[in-house]
């Protein structure tokens, strides 16, 4: 497969060029990472060590009449069996663990150790510690529960329907803001509204309106869930864990444990991905308590079928678009309805699905409903632009065809009613400086957009927005009297985060990008940083560091001017060197003024914590061509390009990494991934092998366009990267499939099965 | 607890013996028990390729192998791919390619990346995608790892 290139692959539209910003140095931590060196959370390992496991309900919906531990406790080599009873309490209260919506303790205690009910297959009902894995296995065996079972409902639609088993009989619909007596799965139903929509769908030449159905699907980081916990003998208990937030851990593990949050440490060791699905808490409070019952470290690790049964998926949805446009393509009004899967306690991501359905276009008339709704599967959890795919899926199809029957090309329509500065969403919010307008135009541009396309293929577009989030980080910087500079953080690195948080100070301080040296710390020792998620962590933690250098460029100039016995203010210090403004002969470099800093007063250092809220939010675009196999349905991604702007690239390689990861979960999630349902409520393919997950041979290279339309509101323009990219993956993809056969699929995923009953359908046959 | 069995074997050319039970996977001896844990488990039934290792010449997943099978074996893992502190040109390209982001299938890719690479020195595109085709990555999408491999054999055959 030999394929001549006669364009950049990887564009960067860069509008403002710096020193070390923007530059594409080695990661900090690469070394460790190729030599397997660096330490995940399940390579812990600790004196007296004991391995747990988890004993996890086989029906999808019961209640727990009895859990009897007496035979797991007696077996040779066990040292601990706990229950949701080893918790003490009243679980009073809410917790918010981060990206999603906050949840009541005593949901998120049920979710860790049910208590009366079993609400999905793999929920835990107990934990056990031996001496060995396999050993804490047999006992787990011996674990009897006296279930109940009921009828499971995994689906929305099931969950909505008119007599649906309830999840909760103390679950009250939320309507409209305001507390109602309807029991029901439907936790919550919100709406957004701007302007009359009956007036602008009047106005409308042409209206579409369908429904489209998202199936659940998981994160898939190739790293397991792990904990390790030690409850010491002076009451503080110490966890090692691979997480997006050790901050987040110690807060939910303070609350479920009642304890003080400055009585547990979290190390946050290296993380095998996370996407979002790394923020709730799972196995972190079962090891706590099998610690303090067993007076020994205890170390927890998911296998994969617990991995896809037992944490965070995301949400499978049902979603309704109708809109309408003038002849000349002005877009009149829009309604979207999105009902998406809580799990099996409230929260899905559908408020953040609401918010970016609508907010690529700026629409005087327009309404987005949405319900949360509980199902029968696990709790779900972010994934990357949580719930925005979802909406997107069903608004960026509905507004494709929307352009076929205007006979508009698909990238002028989204150009005439893009969103821009000073568009008021349909949720509220006016948009500051964003780049949809510069995204849709870097598409249009593309030697992709217009390239010939072979038989069976066929192109789609399609648009995608995440809000990105700001809030706490810390970093404390200290100048070592070589002239580098340590960098301690808080924020888990989950992609290259210590390399573009380094780059930000080695900036301020005109050093090399290899000078400043990260390490990310535990929570005894840093300030408090919010989680690795919502694309905050090179906008925040950057920021912070940022800050930090500028706290230490302050001091160096107060230094040199000491030396040199100087007022302060006629010291500069640009590039790394340190000058007088009015004598030239006084210069030094920064490493030159580094190795003077112990004889002249000492050490330099700062520290620094910010929360800033002036994120910008960012914009993605795909083009995508696929070739559909006309007799199987097989279907081939022949050529992606995947345009975002990202505000400014830090470090541009890794940029590129967020934009073709996210591309290719998405080109997963719309063409073979799924929550495969039996009738009892149970993952029928729980594995890798079934849960069909891209390869490297199924796709082709990912080319990138970076735009940088920088956000005034953070020093070097940063919006932040990692999520907008996976919003339109599905329905570019959807739209190439329907360019490709002539027939639109509704539902994900598009794979050869539902290809073929497509053209089957459309042929009568 | 099942009686422990002695193995005798190589590991990253250095002879070593240990004690394990029949039904502990190499993965698991690997780690557990010798302490190398640069070996990832991922799924734990050979489906992602994150404890790829290199067993008497041809590559396999740790999992899918019991410690008992190593006797007498010849068995390279990741620790053992670097020339003491010199990279191995996969790793360095890997590095140079930024062809990683949390790292956690890396091991596996490096290993798997470097037998092909001996095989095959000139591999094509889809070639490369093939022979990588049992190792999962979830972050990265694949389109920067493909060129690291593409990047070593170049540098691999200009030494």
């Amino acid at each position: 497969m030999t394929t001549t290139v006669d364009y950049e692959r990887n564009m960067v539209l860069a509008t403002k060029t710096y020193d070390v910003v923007g530059t594409r140095p080695i990661r900090h931590d690469g070394t460790d990472k190729v030599t397997g060196r660096a330490l995940y959370g399940a390579d812990y390992d600790t004196a007296g060590l004991l391995h747990g496991y988890i004993v996890r309900s086989p029906h999808a919906h019961a209640n727990i009449k009895n859990v009897d531990t007496s035979k797991a406790e007696a077996l040779e080599g066990v040292l601990a069996v706990v229950t949701h009873a080893d918790f003490t309490g009243d679980a009073e209260g809410m917790v918010d663990m981060g990206e999603g919506a906050p949840t009541s303790l005593k949901w998120l205690r049920d979710n860790v150790l049910a208590s009366d009910k079993a609400l999905y297959r793999g929920h835990a009902i107990a934990g056990v510690a031996a001496v060995n894995p396999h050993i804490a296995e047999e006992a787990a065996g011996l674990i009897e529960v006296d279930y109940e079972v009921l009828p499971p409902v995994v689906t929305v639609e099931q969950a909505m329907a008119d007599g649906a088993p309830l999840l909760h009989d103390d679950l009250k619909t939320m309507e409209l803001g305001e507390a109602t007596d309807n029991v029901s799965n439907v936790a919550d139903h919100f709406q957004h509204k701007k302007g009359d929509t009956a007036k602008g769908f009047a106005e409308a030449d042409v209206i579409v309106e369908r429904e489209y159905r998202a199936k659940t699907v998981h994160q898939g980081y190739i790293e397991p869930h792990n904990a390790t916990a030690l409850w010491n003998a002076d009451g503080r208990v110490h966890v090692w864990c691979s997480t997006q937030g050790a901050f987040a851990v110690r807060d939910a593990m303070a609350q479920l444990l009642e304890m003080p949050e400055s009585n547990i440490r979290v190390t946050p060791m290296e993380i095998g991905g996370g996407f979002g699905g790394k923020i709730p808490v799972y196995l972190e409070p079962v090891a706590a308590l099998l610690s303090r019952k067993s007076g020994r470290a205890v170390k927890l690790v998911m296998s994969r079928a617990d991995v896809f049964e037992a944490s965070g998926p995301t949400c499978g949805s049902w979603s309704r678009v109708k809109i309408g446009a003038k002849n000349d393509g002005t877009i009149t009004a829009a309604e979207v309805e999105l009902a998406f899967e809580a799990g099996a306690y409230p929260g899905s991501p559908v408020p953040a699905g609401a918010q970016c359905a609508l907010a690529a276009y700026d629409i005087e008339n327009g309404t987005v409903d949405g319900y949360d709704v509980v199902v029968n599967k696990p709790k779900t959890a972010a994934y990357r632009a949580p719930g925005a795919p979802n909406a997107a899926f069903a608004v960026e199809q509905a507004v494709d065809e929307l352009a076929q029957k205007l006979g508009m090309d698909p990238i002028e329509l989204r150009l005439k009613n893009a969103a821009k500065e000073g568009t008021r969403r349909v949720d509220g919010p006016v948009f500051g400086r964003v780049g949809l307008v510069e995204t849709l135009e870097a598409m249009r541009d593309h030697p992709h957009y217009n390239a010939p396309l072979g038989e069976n293929q066929g192109r789609g577009v399609a648009v995608g927005f995440w809000f990105n989030i700001g809030f706490h980080s810390a970093v404390d910087l200290a100048v070592n009297g070589d002239g580098t500079v340590n960098l301690t953080e808080g924020s888990t690195d989950i992609g290259g985060s210590r390399a573009s948080i380094a780059m930000q100070a080695a900036e301020v301080l005109g050093i090399p990008a290899e000078d400043v040296h990260p390490s990310v710390v535990d929570t005894d020792s840093i300030g408090y940083t919010f989680l690795t998620g919502g694309s905050r962590t090179t906008f925040a933690t950057g920021w912070a560091a940022y800050e930090a250098a500028q706290s230490v460029k302050r001091q160096m100039i107060a230094r040199a001017a000491t030396i040199w016995d100087v007022d302060a203010d006629s010291v500069q210090m640009e590039k790394g060197v340190i000058s007088s403004t009015t004598d030239p002969e006084l210069s030094m470099t920064f490493k030159e003024l580094a190795g003077q800093l112990a004889g002249t007063g000492g050490g330099i250092s700062a520290s620094e914590s910010v929360n800033p809220q002036s994120f910008g939010g960012s914009f993605a675009g795909n083009i995508v061509d696929v070739e559909v196999d006309p007799e199987t349905g097989k279907t081939d991604v022949t050529r992606f390009t995947a345009v975002q702007d990202v505000g400014k690239a830090i470090h541009p390689s890794y940029v590129e990494g967020q934009m073709q990861g996210g591309s290719v979960q998405g080109i997963g999630w719309a063409l073979n991934e799924e929550y495969y349902m039996n009738d009892d409520g149970g993952m029928d393919n729980s594995t890798l092998l079934d849960y069909r997950m891209p390869t490297s041979l199924d796709l082709p290279m990912i080319d990138t366009v970076i735009v940088e339309v920088a956000n005034p509101g953070h020093p070097y323009g940063v919006r932040g990267v990692g999520e907008a990219n996976i919003v339109p993956p599905t329905p570019a993809v959807a739209n190439a499939v329907q360019a490709a056969t002539g027939n639109r699929l509704f539902e994900t995923p598009m794979n050869s099965v539902a290809i073929v009953a497509a053209s089957q359908g459309a042929n009568g046959s | 607890m099942p009686a422990k069995t002695h193995v005798q074997t190589t590991i990253n050319g250095e002879p070593v013996e240990f004690l394990c039970e029949p039904r502990q996977s190499l993965l698991e001896v690997l780690r557990d028990e010798i302490g190398l844990t640069g070996t990832k488990e991922g799924c734990n039934d050979g489906n992602c390729g994150a404890c790829t290792v290199e067993f008497d010449g041809r590559i396999v997943t740790a999992c899918l192998v019991l410690g008992v099978e190593a006797e007498g074996k010849d068995i390279t893992t990741i620790e053992g791919v670097a020339e003491g502190s010199e990279l191995h040109p996969v790793q360095q390209a890997f590095l140079e390619n930024a062809a990683l982001q949390c790292g956690i299938c890396t091991p596996g890719f490096i290993v798997a990346s470097k037998a092909l690479l001996e095989q095959n020195p000139d591999p094509s595109e889809h070639e490369i995608r093939f022979w990588l085709a049992n190792n999962l990555c979830r972050c990265t999408g694949y389109d920067k790892i493909v060129r690291a491999v593409q990047d070593a054999a170049v540098k691999m055959q200009e030494a």
